[in-house]
């Protein structure tokens, strides 16, 4: 989902940006140094290609409805993640500029938050490893599957970060955070359909295809281990002290405090009763229900809910900002 | 996306074209002024509503004197609505806390963010918009280019619009060739649309081929080159100096208030 | 160079597929000479107009323009001399206007902007578009991105010109003014195309392809002639010719 102007404040919008100029920076030198001038209009032309693909619907299976192709996932499947965060924040900003989607100031937000996770989080560490050389085509299929709902999930939980530390939104980060999880969860379905269902296709029409331009960059950014064991660190560090620490004020606390100390907790009541239905019903997280929805009480759970997955989602971030100056370093130090 | 999108692209892009005093600026001086405008937009408080209202004077502006129609911008901010709406709407709901205005009426802080929520899209967005059909795509890629933007970027997104119509075409004839031929305008299974996007995306990769071989066929080497050395002029900075210095006046002092004040007499 | 000869020794290409589109094409085309390819849909034309400047590599034989061999290191100077016209021309606008795509070829040969502004105005002077340089191409009508295209390859005066089935997409005033362009020029010119009417009008040679080998050459009114062979080749024999040589 795209982040709003109107939603967001300078200092987060600005920090986004900051990271998110940073990445496109290093993507742009990473690309040039690569290229394979044949990049610069294929960049552009499957960018293009992403718009005119999303005015094709398909329908999903058993549901009744229909849903059509994201595209950070198969860009990044196509260019490997570079090229493919370059392409991102193209559509992105197009859609930006044309359709007022999102804003200018929250498309640092967007580039990191649909840019960001699928080409350099979900496509290195859970697409290529499941998906192997791609020829077993289940395991493509449960790879894409699972790398597009990661992908989204970390996404929305961006989003959702973003919105509470702007401060603009009343909207509780944990009450948020369960209204997005589970609609990112289908969106992230969808797009794992869609975007299998065309790598397939190409698979069996043109297996060269695949090769062709993901090859020359996607080869210099093969998922390292200890990268994928750092990251797996950090987000079970993240979660499980997080979790803990819910006593010591930390940097979300503060945010989610500010909102709750606003007494919306008796006023929200109603909307908590609400959620858990909606929560029974999608089963996201089920030991921490809101059923016994005593104000205290229910505070206390959504914070908890809430300080976990910022932790969680917390430490990705941290984990990306750090990633992205130990690139910078190491680029500097081979120039040197 | 749809068929009215790649018609909006196309509008925009007339409108892109015209030729008013505020097309002849250059991109970079209406890029940085827009920035300026939404950080400061941004930069006030939760509950402000009154001090925001003065800002409408730049998106207002610059629709006057573009010749670019209202209507146009005012359709787009419409359509892009929802998310902010949906997202805004909590705030009265959550937070009920009262909060007297002048003249001892009391609110919900909850509607007032709600209504600031709406005054910053509303100005933003339009601001953006304005931009872009003040400017067109090609001028502003250049500008931005000079900005900063990295140039793989730049020529990206000039590729990425260039043939967003060229391929949405071919999505469009694909589309209808499929409602022809399927019962009833339902949508396909997700393995014809695999074949079907599938093709789609294998043509759009057979012409990214083809442009790169006229581009090296007309001696590309890896840079794009321009034609416009933009140069800045006096009315760019007479533009930039005067709206810079009213967006500064207007987060200092709420300028909506005091003319409040002027006009009904209620003294501070 | 004075001699702009363009040769071709069994000449081979595969694409990546495994489809093999040309199999030991040989031809050789002189100085100033106008030559069409013509042939059925998948002969091969395409694939052998994009060996001539080095946008394909061939995977057996030489295709040699003036005393240069194609290859990849020749190519950048192959191209100076040989301006191609792709077959569908959106694949050759690239650029945000028509001016700045025509200026495109001169700008990246170290023409100084100016200089390369006045030649693209040249160029599209000469086929009549001039009045559409501030447009973006993709607002322009098939036959004028057509006209457009060629004065892409105009503005970097090549020496030989190669086009691709110009003429398709044209109504009939602006294949007649294309025809017109094209007898007028000097250049050794090899157009691919369908339209055996313009072959009759602009080309005194022709080679016939099909299935990736040339199966006949010789001059356009004996071969255009040949209904046995049109026939055989997926062609037909000109309405003009049927008029000016009745059975
Ligand atoms: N990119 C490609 N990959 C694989 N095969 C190709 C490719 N382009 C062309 N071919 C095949 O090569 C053969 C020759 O194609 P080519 O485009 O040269 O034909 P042509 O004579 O120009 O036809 P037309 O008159 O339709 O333009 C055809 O069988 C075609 O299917
Ligand atoms: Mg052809």
């Amino acid at each position: 989902m795209h982040m709003a102007d109107a939603l967001i404040s300078p200092a987060v919008g600005g920090a986004m940006w900051a990271a998110s100029a940073g990445l496109l920076g290093y993507c742009g030198r990473k690309v040039r140094l690569a290229l394979d001038d044949r990049l610069v209009p294929m960049m552009g032309v499957l960018g293009a290609f992403i718009f005119a693909a999303q005015m094709i619907n398909f329908s999903i299976p058993a549901t009744g409805s229909s849903g059509h192709l994201g595209g950070g996932l198969i860009l990044a499947i196509l260019l490997g993640p570079e090229a493919a965060f370059l392409v991102i924040a193209s559509v992105l900003t197009v859609q930006a500029l044309f359709f007022a989607d999102g804003g200018l100031l929250a498309l640092g937000c967007n580039i990191w938050n649909l840019g960001f996770y699928p080409a350099f989080i979900a496509y290195p560490f859970i697409y290529r490893p499941l998906a192997g050389g791609g020829s077993n085509r289940k395991r493509a299929w449960i790879a894409a599957m699972v790398a597009a709902v990661v992908g989204l999930q970390l996404g929305a939980a961006s989003v959702v970060l973003e919105t509470t530390w702007s401060g603009i939104s009343a909207l509780p980060f944990a009450t948020f955070l369960l209204l997005m999880q589970p609609i990112h969860l289908a969106i992230g379905v969808v797009e794992g359909l869609a975007t299998t269902a065309v790598i397939a296709f190409v698979a069996r029409a043109r297996p060269e295809a695949l090769e062709m331009s993901g090859g020359a960059l996607a080869k210099s950014v093969s998922p390292r281990p200890v990268l994928t064991g750092l990251l797996l660190v950090t987000v079970l560090v993240g979660g499980v002290l997080s979790w803990f620490a819910s006593t010591q004020p930390d940097g979300l606390e503060w945010s989610i405090a500010k909102v709750t100390g606003q007494g919306e907790v008796e006023a929200g009541a109603g909307l908590h009763e609400e959620l858990a239905k909606i929560q029974e019903k999608t089963a996201f997280l089920p030991d921490y229900g809101f059923k016994t929805a005593a104000p205290e009480k229910a505070t206390d759970s959504t914070g908890r809910v809430g300080r976990t997955v910022a932790g969680l989602v917390g430490g990705l971030l941290v984990l990306a900002l750090a990633g992205l100056v130990g690139y910078g370093l190491s680029k500097r130090r081979r120039a040197v | 996306m749809g068929v009215s999108h790649s018609a909006a692209v196309h509008r925009m892009e007339i409108f892109g074209g015209l030729d008013s005093p505020m097309h002849r600026l250059d991109a970079r001086t209406k890029a940085l002024v827009t920035v300026a405008f939404i950080a400061t937009v941004m930069s006030f408080p939760r509950y402000e509503l009154s001090a925001l209202t003065p800002f409408f004077l730049y998106p207002f502006a610059l629709v006057a004197l573009s010749g670019v129609p209202p209507g146009f911008i005012l359709k787009k901010l419409l359509i892009a609505a929802p998310f902010a709406l949906c997202i805004g709407l909590f705030n009265p709901l959550l937070d009920r806390q009262p909060v007297f205005l002048a003249g001892g009426f009391a609110v919900a802080g909850g509607w007032l963010s709600f209504g600031s929520i709406l005054l910053r899209f509303a100005l933003t967005v339009s601001a953006a918009l304005t931009l872009l059909a003040c400017t067109g795509m090609s001028r502003l890629c250049a500008g931005l280019e000079r900005l900063g933007l990295p140039k793989v970027l730049a020529v990206q997104l000039l590729f990425l619009y260039r043939y967003i119509f060229v391929i949405a075409d071919e999505a469009l004839r694909m589309r209808r060739g499929l409602e022809l031929r399927s019962s009833g305008g339902r949508s396909p299974s997700p393995r014809v649309y695999g074949s079907l996007v599938g093709h789609l995306l294998l043509r759009a990769m057979d012409r990214a081929q083809r442009i790169y071989s006229a581009m090296l066929a007309r001696g590309f080497n890896g840079d794009m080159p321009t034609l416009q050395p933009a140069r800045l002029h006096g009315p760019d900075i007479a533009f930039a100096g005067g709206w810079l210095a009213f967006f500064v006046l207007a987060r200092c002092w709420n300028l909506a208030d005091h003319l409040g004040r002027l006009l009904t007499g209620v003294r501070p | 160079m004075s001699h702009h000869i363009v040769e071709a020794r069994d000449l081979s290409f595969v694409y990546p597929g495994g489809h093999e589109a040309l199999s030991g094409v040989s031809f050789r085309i002189t100085h100033g000479e106008a030559v069409a390819l013509i042939g059925p849909n998948g002969a091969g034309k395409s694939t052998l107009l994009l060996h001539l400047n080095g946008s394909l590599l061939p995977a057996r034989g030489e295709v040699r323009i003036g005393d240069l061999p194609v290859t990849r290191q020749t190519a950048p100077r192959i191209r100076r001399t040989v301006g191609m016209v792709f077959q569908d021309p959106d694949d050759q606008l690239f650029m945000p206007t028509v001016l700045e795509d025509v200026a495109f070829g001169p700008l990246n040969y170290g023409l100084a902007p100016a200089e390369a502004e006045d030649r693209a105005v040249a160029a599209l002077e000469r086929v009549g578009m001039a009045r559409l340089r501030q447009q973006p191409p993709y607002t322009l009508s098939a036959g004028e991105k057509r006209a457009v295209a060629i004065a892409t390859v105009l503005a970097m005066s090549p020496d030989v010109l190669v086009m691709d089935e110009p003429s398709s997409n044209l109504d009939p005033r602006g294949r007649r003014r294309l025809i017109e362009l094209l007898k007028s020029f000097e250049h050794t010119r090899i157009i691919a195309t369908h339209d055996l009417e313009l072959v009759v009008e602009v080309c005194p040679r022709v080679l016939v392809m099909d299935g990736g080998v040339i199966v006949a050459q010789g001059p356009a009114h004996e071969l255009l002639n040949n209904e046995d062979l049109m026939l055989r080749h997926g062609l037909e024999r000109p309405h003009s010719l049927r008029h000016h040589h009745p059975h």
